[in-house]
């Protein structure tokens, strides 16, 4: 009797200590986020107070206010970024999950000749950082003279995301039994129809998982954006942020107040399908 | 409903072959099971009947059609497969009107379709859960009855019982050989299981490295097997085949011992043979053995026993051969008695021992 009771309180006091323990690591992850979106309420000088104010004295709109204003009062052409943004991500993401999704069916449906050594080809592609693209980028898409379109920025993003959707839903492919296609093929489908109405649906989750990923990826891309954007043309959201930075001056607030704009679609898209991008994850990692 | 006809059928993988010209003649209505070890060609060759695999060679008749270049849509067969293969992302009842919705028959028909194949397999009750949420034995039937909806002229079963338990099996075998009675739809069935074989078919075909060694009638294949392979495949436990020579209208064994030269077979003196007996043929005395007019008498130290309720098998040596024998109510034996034998010679069997061919004329 009194051995369960000490039992059931050392099991609620570890579940409390877990629960401790990672609201602290939580807090600790979520800090930086936490912070932008105070600073986008609040005046400069509190921002730069020093030591630090962590209870805000007043909160106000007056940094999104001047950033939605015109362009003598510190405003930033955030729809203009947004919609760019907006554009490039989502057309780039569609454009990458089709050839993702050709790619990664052919991977993992069909004997090609040479796959392995063209599967590891289109990874090694990803290893190379980002940066070290933008300067040969540059002159080629000057030479082209694409550099501050759309269509350069979407270029550049499927280029960038296409080998991760490819090796993603590969990995989504493979699990999904090929008898099922069988089987709906001799149920009256073609190949067609068998794509569409049983191997897709059934692999939808991952799919979705790698959209996600290549809409982040996209979204919130800076290094070569900076240098492949140059105006109110192609400029997207992470390079607006530069908006805010002149030569004397860094406007904090302004920045954090279009960070939060920034953070909000990601953060929505991402809850969206939190579910699947979890099965995702994990599906990806027992992939042999 | 229809017959099913191959002729010289032949598959390649490349430049390897997996089935050398095969001729099978299925009748409408009839049950077939294709049966063999693993890779014998039996999968292979019900794949290119279902239009699976691209035949390399021959032709595959179904009814009055030649279905060499039709894909699976336009065969009109059904097939059930090892894993089930239902939709998993859809209900038990959108998984069984699959094909109709495909084929875009109306509401009213493809529900009525449901209903009927549902309750034929008892699975009304399920028709609104998802294949995840049912036992293996459920998604069996559920394989099957997407199979029935459609009414197609053959049934393809491709290993349909593998992933079930032992006694879900023996059910769900009596339920497919019930649903083959109450449908009467031409089955072919794939199987490396002998007994699943035997208990199902009216004709059973043996493969082997992709040949047909044998079709016959179950009692036929078991009772007049072609050659030793055959003999050893089906039935259980499997023949004992003892190394022997034919000697002066005997057959001396390895040791040198005789016994009387089985009747009905053709051999010439000095023949290496080898000598079958199952189980059920070669008795401890005293115990139930059918009296009949060729015996032969052997002595044998029991090695082994396997009690099995009924009867009780027992491993014992023969000419430095290990054979099974049959006890029926069966005493207690102890490991290393001496008991007398009676074999019944005229269910025995010869094989030549380099061709394997049967030697019964």
């Amino acid at each position: 009797m009194d051995q369960g009771q000490s039992h059931r309180i050392r099991r609620r006091l570890l579940a409390l200590g877990h629960f401790i323990g990672l609201l602290l690591a939580m807090s600790l992850i979520c800090l930086p986020g936490l912070w932008v979106v105070l600073n986008s309420f609040r005046p400069t000088v509190e921002i730069m107070a020093k030591p630090p104010v962590w209870i805000p004295s007043e909160l106000n709109l007056d940094n999104y206010r001047a950033m939605f204003g015109g362009i003598g009062e510190g405003g930033v052409p955030v729809l203009t970024y947004f919609w760019n943004s907006l554009v490039i991500s989502l057309t780039s993401t569609v454009i990458a999950l089709l050839v993702g999704m050709a790619g990664g069916y052919a991977f993992a449906r069909y004997r090609i000749p040479g796959k392995s050594a063209v599967f590891v080809g289109l990874m090694v592609t990803r290893a190379v950082p980002g940066v070290a693209l933008s300067l040969p980028l540059f002159i080629l898409y000057g030479r082209l003279g694409i550099i501050d379109t759309h269509f350069g920025m979407i270029l550049v993003y499927v280029a960038l995301n296409v080998p991760f959707t490819i090796w993603l839903i590969d990995g989504f492919f493979r699990q999904v039994p090929k008898e099922l296609a069988e089987a709906a093929e001799i149920d009256g489908c073609t190949r067609w129809q068998a794509f569409w109405k049983v191997e897709f649906p059934v692999a939808r989750a991952g799919i979705a998982s790698a959209g996600i990923f290549a809409f982040l990826t996209s979204w919130n891309e800076y290094a070569l954006a900076s240098q492949l954007t140059r105006s109110l043309n192609s400029k997207t959201m992470p390079v607006g942020l530069m908006d805010f930075t002149s030569q004397f001056t860094l406007n904090w607030g302004g920045m954090c107040a279009l960070a939060v704009l920034m953070i909000i679609p990601a953060l929505v898209l991402t809850f969206l399908v939190q579910k699947h991008l979890i099965a995702g994850l994990t599906f990806g990692g027992v992939k042999g | 409903m229809a017959d099913v006809v191959l002729r010289d059928v032949v598959k390649n993988y490349g430049a390897l072959p997996v089935v050398h010209a095969i001729n099978l003649d299925i009748a409408h209505g009839e049950f077939v099971v294709l049966v063999g070890p693993s890779g014998c060609g039996k999968s292979t060759t019900l794949r290119m009947i279902a239009g699976l695999e691209a035949i390399s060679g021959g032709t595959v008749r179904i009814g009055d059609r030649v279905v060499n270049d039709l894909p699976p849509r336009d065969r009109n067969i059904s097939m059930v497969f090892q894993n089930y293969a239902l939709y998993p992302h859809m209900s038990v009842r959108e998984n069984l009107g699959f094909s109709l919705h495909i084929a875009k028959r109306p509401k009213a028909e493809i529900d009525k379709a449901v209903a009927e194949a549902a309750e034929i397999l008892s699975l009304t009750p399920l028709l609104d859960r998802k294949p995840g949420q049912l036992s293996g034995g459920q998604r069996q039937r559920v394989a099957m009855g997407r199979a029935i909806v459609r009414h197609p002229d053959v049934f393809l079963f491709d290993e349909p019982l593998s992933n079930l338990d032992a006694k879900l099996r023996t059910q769900m075998r009596v339920e497919i050989k019930r649903l083959h009675q109450k449908v009467g739809t031409t089955i072919i069935y794939v199987t490396h299981d002998q007994i699943e074989a035997i208990t199902l078919a009216d004709r059973i075909v043996i493969m082997r490295d992709g040949h047909i060694v044998q079709i016959g009638t179950p009692l036929e294949v078991f009772e007049r097997p072609v050659n030793a392979f055959v003999a050893t495949f089906i039935g259980s436990p499997p023949m004992n085949l003892l190394p022997a020579t034919v000697a002066g209208g005997a057959l001396r064994l390895a040791d040198g011992s005789t016994i009387p030269m089985p009747p009905g077979l053709s051999v010439r003196d000095g023949q290496a043979v080898h000598f079958g007996v199952r189980a059920d043929n070669i008795m401890p005395e005293g115990h139930s053995m059918p009296p009949t007019a060729h015996m032969a008498h052997v002595e044998m130290p029991v090695t082994l026993t396997e009690p099995l309720g009924t009867e009780t098998l027992l491993f014992a040596t023969l000419a430095g051969t290990e054979v099974q024998a049959k006890m029926l109510n069966p005493r207690p034996v102890r490991t290393g008695e001496v008991l007398r034998f009676g074999i019944a010679l005229d269910k025995c069997h010869l094989f030549d021992a380099t061709t394997g061919a049967s030697l019964r004329v």
